[in-house]
């Protein structure tokens, strides 16, 4: 076991070093309490033949003020589960979610999701998409529509305020849903694999933007992905999860210095070796979730 | 992260649509685009002129009775008639604005109540079910049977005609708001929730709008059916409308007033055609074009 140096137990979170964060001080004391904790949580879903499928099973985790954290997992172990139960769009079976120190119920107007599919509106064009937000939580018109523009602006789509979804490319689209839930100004941002539908060279773009935004909201994040890259590319931490049902397999400090360029940091020695102890850990899991797929069929 | 992203900006000028198109292909383009309009109106014309003129000839051929299947010729004449002379009832303006009342007021009713239980159904699932078959088996009953009770229980004024209209409209804009409401992607839905919708925001911001290309579908078909519901209830006792113009002709073997009556009622649905449409490329002019083109 080459990992054991980085390998941490999941119950103890270490407080993740970023140079960024530092330079900006006050706003990670040592010691605080962590913004996202899940305990012991077990999520089982009913599956159509009226057996039980357990998604979930003992899973804790938790994610420090302004922590980048990465949720890593083969498919269809329960990544995007563990989101919407962060978000309070389902409720655990067994053991608690809590955000901000209280238990998860409902929605939490401090967090912010962009989803895995397609979620902008279809009948909105992209100003309204983006200002949606706002507008629903009673921010006047004017200003509303006047802050969409701006987000539209930094997230590159300016000029196309008047389309409608249909008339954009899908990576335009993922990126109106990043202004979407962007210009909320989440405290607590949840990402279900936000870049995997765009081709590399935009997605490096993205990621980059995406560091930049985080560290001016200066939000928590939790980031699910299929890339290990990007994973280590990005976050403080990175958690694999195992094979369904999901718990944690382990969690590793990513002490890449920040602020970071995705395109360079993966040639960093550091990096390869990081990819290298994580993957060890990672592979098992696809295996097995691999094996269990071509049995199934 | 004010800097700005020069990579993000030119890809994105590059995405742009093209200001520079070939404007001689489009003109092209433009001039094969109206002949073939221009070739297809020529052609519905002649279309038009066969029919009519073959049914007009074959009459005065004496391939086809008039008495029992009308002429073109005796049609106009029989409009011209009621335009300047009036109908037994009465004016023809006043028998078309009766029944139009008597239609348009089924229908604005009947789609009310059809997209108010539809949403309340299909955004209850307890309901939904509870009422499930009592709803699928009064659809099942042909409810035009209901003309006889409703002027029983109405009588011979507007609300007898009102009541068959709004039963007939009724049904289809409910099982359309239903099947719309039900069909609301839910990653929708819980996307409006964490961006911050209410109740209200999430029925009128997403539930509504997802559900209205359902709804406005039905608006088509149940215009048509509130006319249906109109007329025949003016078949079954009414005191004026182009029903009973209708009846009337029938009653004193005047294929021709029935021919022009009927002729009356498709204008008037035609018209309302139109306004649907209207209304439709209006509210759902965010679809693909492809999609809310095909009209027939
Ligand atoms: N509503 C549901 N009913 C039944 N089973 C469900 C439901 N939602 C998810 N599951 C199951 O739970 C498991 C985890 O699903 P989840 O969407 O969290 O996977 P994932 O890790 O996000 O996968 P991917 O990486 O492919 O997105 C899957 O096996 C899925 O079939
Ligand atoms: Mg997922």
């Amino acid at each position: 076991m080459q990992h054991s140096q980085n390998k941490v137990s999941s119950a103890s979170p270490p407080m993740p070093r970023s140079p960024l964060q530092e330079a900006s001080g006050d706003r990670r004391p040592t010691g605080s309490a962590p913004v996202i904790e899940l305990r012991q949580v077990t999520k089982r879903f009913l599956t159509p033949r009226g057996q039980t499928y357990t998604a979930l099973r003992d899973l804790s985790l938790s994610v420090a003020p302004g922590e980048f954290c990465a949720l890593i997992g083969p498919t269809g172990c329960g990544k995007s589960t563990t989101l919407s139960l962060i978000a309070g769009l389902d409720s655990p079976s067994a053991g608690s979610v809590l955000v901000m120190g209280e238990e998860v119920h409902g929605n939490d107007p401090r967090i912010g999701y962009v989803f895995q599919t397609d979620a902008v509106f279809p009948w909105k064009n992209v100003l309204h998409n983006v200002a949606a937000g706002p507008l629903f939580r009673g921010v006047p018109r004017r200003e509303a529509l006047e802050r969409a523009r701006a987000w539209i602006a930094r997230v590159g789509l300016a000029g196309f305020e008047d389309r409608y979804p249909h008339q954009l490319s899908g990576g335009m689209r993922k990126r109106v849903a990043l202004a979407q839930t962007f210009i909320n100004e989440p405290q607590i941002l949840l990402m279900d694999e936000p870049f995997s539908a765009l081709d590399v060279q935009t997605r490096t773009l993205m990621e980059n933007e995406l560091l930049q935004l985080w560290s001016a909201l200066s939000a928590s994040v939790v980031f699910v992905t299929h890339d290990l890259e990007e994973a280590i590319a990005l976050a403080d931490r990175v958690c694999v999860l195992t094979a369904g049902p999901a718990t944690v397999k382990g969690i590793y400090t990513i002490d890449l210095p920040r602020p970071r360029n995705v395109a360079e940091i993966r040639f960093d020695p550091r990096f390869v070796q990081l990819y290298h102890d994580i993957w060890e850990d990672l592979r098992d899991e696809v295996m097995i979730s691999y094996e269990r797929a071509k049995h199934s069929s | 992260m004010s800097e700005p992203n020069t990579l993000l900006e030119r890809q994105q000028s590059s995405a742009h649509p093209t200001a520079e198109t070939d404007s001689a292909a489009l003109a092209a383009l433009v001039r094969r685009r109206r002949r073939r309009r221009w070739l297809i109106n020529a052609l519905r014309l002649l279309l038009l002129v066969v029919l009519i003129g073959g049914w007009e000839l074959g009459a005065r051929l004496g391939l086809i009775d008039p008495f029992f299947w009308g002429r073109p010729s005796g049609i106009w004449q029989q409009l011209v008639t009621w335009v300047l002379h009036g109908t037994a009832q009465g004016p023809l303006w006043v028998q078309i604005a009766v029944t139009l009342e008597e239609a348009l007021l089924g229908f604005l009713i009947g789609v009310v109540l059809g997209i108010s239980f539809g949403v309340l159904l299909g955004r209850n699932a307890f309901l939904a079910e509870l009422l499930g078959p009592y709803i699928k088996a009064a659809n099942s009953i042909p409810r035009v049977t209901l003309a006889p009770l409703f002027a029983i229980g109405l009588g011979l004024g507007s609300q007898s005609k009102v009541a068959l209209a709004v039963v007939l409209v009724f049904f289809i804009v409910f099982f359309n708001a239903f099947q719309g409401v039900r069909e609301v992607d839910r990653n929708l839905l819980a996307n409006a929730r964490i961006l911050g919708a209410n109740r209200w925001q999430l029925f009128r911001e997403v539930i509504l709008p997802s559900a209205l290309t359902w709804i406005i579908a039905s608006l088509h078909t149940s215009f048509s059916f509130a006319l249906v519901g109109a007329v025949v209830g003016e078949f079954v006792g009414s005191i004026e409308g182009i029903g009973l113009m209708i009846q009337n002709a029938g009653a004193t073997f005047n294929a021709n007033g029935v021919f022009a009556a009927m002729l009356i009622l498709a204008a008037v649905a035609l018209l309302s055609e139109i306004v649907i449409t209207a209304l439709e490329r209006r509210l759902l002019r965010w679809r693909p074009s492809a999609l809310s083109e095909v009209t027939l």
